[in-house]
């Protein structure tokens, strides 16, 4: 297992230099540069520009530079917030997002299982229709009119809570921004786990705990569980590109000053170090998060071994 | 085929149908999502003859509020600009369909190939290809299209229409791939096909007639329920600034723009938002429904 | 006095085709000590009759519709579910065919075994994990204590059923039920396995109902049989009664069906099989359920149902021609 662990994280390496390589084609191989504003600039203040960000060298030579500043983890400062370098940028903005992101994630966590068991247990019954079809609106809202919505509601209606402010974690101005991107994967999961569940309660296994006497409490929890909540673990993966999807999106409605704001923003001002900044950071976490799942896994299900 | 005809009959496709047809979720979804394409390809017209509004006509007698509730006039009100919001968001469902539906095409098309070839190639070509996948799958997508779309697609509406059906395609073609290998693998060492083999049927053909065929049932429940999280991608991209550009519509962008006012033309959001919502709630009935229908044993307890 | 007795038990499942009655009026009784065979082709309904007894049956699609299973003295269909739960793993043992999915691959063997004691018979754990090493050891799990922890598919197939077999007895039930618990099974292990049954039987001194399609399996474990077809009892003698006289054509079809290398024709190289295939049970014919693969079938027995007729005491055959089958037999092994 350790060894495993190991080469996963080593591998994690050349995977984070290979997103970076192509972000960083990407970005130059776009038409025009970051500092091309609404009028041509005089050539002589380009020649300037150009040599003092070093664009006038060969671009291996640059990409060179690039390369070796990942891997030692320096990305330079920011281009457009002047004087800043990107690691602080980034040291100040991932815990909005991360913390945002961790929150909602457990309530869907939360709210969702439960559910699900719910409505596994009691199959066919109000409980379960009325949660699979609520939770089927959950998939069909949009984030970006579930937010409005709740802000319609709850800030400008009942004046609960702010509508676009952020006051820290332990705020009310955080209930909002985590309750909208919880609810579309509280429904994911509450789908996952019924359906887990059902298919774990029609085995044979369940049969032979029947059999022996047990309560159905007793059943459900102690042995349908742990095979019927895999595939919520194995929705981790995906759900995790998406909760960085739905984080710029909450964090656009919210007004969150987290990573997300950050990376639209480098990228509509072309802020290279940044926007390479946030992709190599972005990339680190999610293979440390999908390595995280797969050892779950191991956890959960002991016929797994690495 | 008529409704008869598509459910009289025993082979699977035809029980399937007669499940299909029998969940009523599954065909109230259709019916909506019906009604919702059909006034999206023909209402744009049709309002226009009525009333001579397009999705971007701006009436000419200016007035400082420009927004205004829905009236008679205009059944879903008026935008920033005094634009119908109705022709809007019927404009916007047909990108958004068409985003949605092309963009499934094109990674169903590269999945299945790419999947199909893998599968039955197996051994080293199979390896090298799901190798390619594994580390494809590592990219965070979304990043890298954000910052695709917002570096090169921000000139003409239509070359970033275009840049979006790519972007979005290949987003989804790594899982169709995965599926479609998983089903040929389990399908290759069945009798059918060894029995094709052995009487000299090419293996172009047997991929094409025989795997392909056998592999659909799981496939079109995928794409089925691609299309609303395709659809949902664009949506958030478009919110974001970065999908459809003006002075054409998505519902993401109507959602964009509407999500400004919200305090005082709340009409603005809440009328495209809901249509996309029910659009989406409908086509994941289908999803749903279609599952159901080809895989019957998930849905008996 | 029997220890378990089924009386015009009827198990029906709702399906997409329509009604499938895969326990039509079946009754017997079960002496205790005694070993019960059910004998019956995929489809019979000798499955569902033993779900049936523990009320095991998925709901939907599968109801009890009618019926009484007597089991000292209660009728284990009228209990409440409370009730029923305390028969089950202590009163009554089940083993089923496939260990592999029959046992929780996430669990440990230990907490598999001891819950059934900690349930049952309120042992703490360290008693239940003692009983549980014990069982290991009676079913002949060799290094026990130390294997306890491990989970099911570090196993090897028989040490699994015998597993199964330590926990359907933890509790030294009065019954144990074992629904074809050699098919799975290699044939040197099957061997094994019923030699085990048959000692712990002896040991625990528990009444056994073996349910199976092998006619080999149960000659040499049952002492009375019952042969099922169409969810329904078509013959019932005992072991050697059975097998010497048989009074139905279905039962001789079966034990035609066995290769017997003192019969001319197996020597001469021919396989009997019968003739056609088991009845779609959702679509039974009118009449006798057999009468389409029967050789002996007449008008009679497409028209109407066969009675129950007893051509020796504790020997019945359900056909219109019981008893000139039975005096066939006779003539069988002169």
């Amino acid at each position: 297992m350790l060894r495993f662990v190991v080469r996963r994280l080593l591998s994690t390496i050349p995977m984070v230099l290979v997103v970076v390589s192509l972000t960083w084609g990407l970005i130059r191989l776009a038409p025009g540069s970051f500092y091309t504003g609404e009028k041509a600039l005089p050539p002589a203040i380009e020649q300037n520009l150009r040599a003092k960000y070093g664009l006038d060298k060969p671009w291996y030579v640059q990409y060179g530079k690039m390369i070796s500043n990942t891997a030692r983890l320096d990305f330079g400062s920011s281009l457009k917030y002047e004087g800043q370098s990107v690691n602080a940028i980034l040291w100040r903005a991932f815990p909005v997002s991360a913390m945002v992101g961790l929150l909602a994630y457990s309530l869907s966590l939360l709210v969702g299982i439960t559910s699900g068991l719910f409505a596994a247990v009691r199959h066919n019954s109000k409980w379960d229709y009325s949660s699979m079809t609520l939770s089927m609106l959950g998939i069909s809202v949009p984030t970006f009119v579930l937010g409005p919505i709740l802000v319609l509601f709850f800030s400008l209606t009942l004046y609960w809570f702010p509508p676009a402010r952020w006051d820290g974690f332990a705020t009310r101005s955080a209930v909002l921004p985590v309750l909208t991107l919880s609810v579309i994967y509280m429904a994911y999961i509450a789908r996952l786990t019924r359906s887990g569940m059902l298919e774990v309660l029609r085995s044979d296994y369940i049969r032979t705990a029947r059999a022996k006497g047990l309560s159905e409490t007793a059943i459900v929890l102690k042995h349908a569980f742990r095979g019927g909540i895999i595939p919520v673990v194995s929705l981790t993966g995906p759900a995790l590109a998406g909760l960085i999807t739905g984080t710029v999106v909450v964090e656009r409605i919210f007004v969150l000053p987290g990573l997300g704001t950050y990376f639209l923003n480098a990228n509509l001002n072309r802020d290279e170090p940044l926007i390479l900044g946030i992709v190599a950071f972005i990339s680190i976490t999610i293979l440390v998060c999908n390595l995280l799942v797969d050892v779950a896994y191991a956890f959960i299900d002991p016929r797994i071994r690495y | 085929m008529s409704t008869p005809e598509l459910i009289a009959g025993n082979s699977l496709f035809h029980q399937a149908m007669r499940r299909l047809v029998r969940n009523r979720l599954a065909v109230f979804g259709m019916v909506i999502v019906g009604i919702i394409a059909l006034a999206a390809i023909f209402g744009p017209a049709i309002i226009f003859r009525a009333t001579g509004y397009t999705y971007d006509y701006i009436p000419a007698d200016s007035n400082l509020v420009k927004s205004f509730a829905p009236s008679w006039m205009h059944p879903m009100g008026t935008d920033n600009e005094g634009r119908d919001l109705l022709a809007r968001v019927l404009l916007g469902g047909r990108i958004s369909l068409m985003v949605g539906i092309i963009s499934t095409v094109v990674s169903l098309l590269i999945g299945v190939a790419y999947g199909a070839t893998a599968g039955y190639a197996g051994g080293k070509l199979d390896e090298l290809m799901m190798r390619i996948v594994d580390v494809l799958f590592a990219i965070p997508y979304m990043m890298v299209v954000i910052v695709l779309l917002a570096l090169f697609g921000r000139h003409t509406a239509l070359g970033q229409l275009f840049l979006l059906f790519i972007a979005l395609g290949a987003v989804s073609w790594l899982t169709m791939a995965r599926i479609v290998r998983g089903q040929v693998i389990s399908l290759k060492n069945q009798e059918f096909i060894l029995a094709a083999r052995a009487t000299g049927v090419p293996k172009w053909k047997i991929v094409l007639r025989h795997l392909v065929p056998n592999t659909l049932g799981p496939v079109i429940v995928y794409a089925t329920l691609e299309v609303p999280a395709v659809m949902l991608l664009e949506a958030f991209l478009s919110f974001l600034g970065l999908g459809v550009q003006a002075p054409l519509a998505s519902w993401g962008s109507l959602a964009s723009e509407g999500i400004q006012n919200i305090a005082v033309f709340p009409w603005q959001l809440i009328f495209p938002g809901v249509t996309m919502a029910l659009t989406l709630f409908s086509l994941n009935f289908i999803g749903d429904g279609l599952r159901d229908a080809l895989d019957p044993q998930t849905k008996r307890s | 006095m029997s220890l378990l007795s089924v009386r015009n038990l009827r198990t029906h499942f709702d399906t997409d085709g329509g009604i499938v009655k895969a326990v039509d009026d079946v009754s017997f009784d079960l002496e205790p000590g005694k070993t019960l065979g059910i004998v019956g082709e995929s489809g019979s309904g000798k499955s569902v009759t033993n779900l049936s007894i523990m009320r095991l049956i998925p709901s939907p699609p599968g109801r009890i519709v009618s019926g009484q299973v007597i089991f000292g003295e209660k009728d284990l269909l009228k209990l409440p579910t409370e009730e029923i739960r305390k028969v089950r793993g202590k009163r009554i043992g089940m083993i089923f065919q496939d260990p592999m999915s029959s046992l929780n691959p996430f669990m440990r063997i230990s907490r598999q075994l001891m819950e059934v004691t900690e349930l049952h018979m309120g042992h703490s754990s360290k008693q239940a994990r003692e009983h549980a090493v014990n069982m290991l050891q009676l079913v002949g799990i060799p290094d026990a204590a130390a294997r306890m922890d491990s989970y099911p598919h570090e196993f090897s197939g028989g040490m699994r059923q015998r597993v199964m077999i330590a926990m359907a007895l933890s509790c030294r039930p009065e019954l144990l039920i074992a629904d074809e618990p050699t098919t799975a099974l290699d044939v040197t292990i099957q061997a094994q396995i019923l030699e085990l049954i048959k000692k712990i039987k002896a040991e625990i001194q528990t009444s056994v109902i073996l349910i199976t399609h092998d006619l080999g399996v149960v000659a040499g474990m049952a002492d009375t049989i019952i042969v099922m077809y169409a969810g329904k009892v078509f013959e019932r003698a005992s072991a050697m009664d059975l097998f010497d006289r048989p009074a139905n054509p279905y039962t001789k079809g079966l034990l035609m069906s066995v290769p017997d290398p003192l019969r001319e024709s197996t020597a001469r190289g021919e396989l009997y099989q019968i003739p056609g295939l088991p009845p779609d049970p959702a679509n039974l014919p009118a009449g006798c359920p057999f009468a389409p693969r029967c050789d002996k079938a007449a008008d009679i027995c497409r028209r109407e149902f066969p009675p129950m007729v007893q051509v020796a005491p504790s020997h019945e055959s359900l056909c219109h021609f019981a008893k000139e089958v039975y005096g066939e037999s006779a003539h069988l092994h002169s």
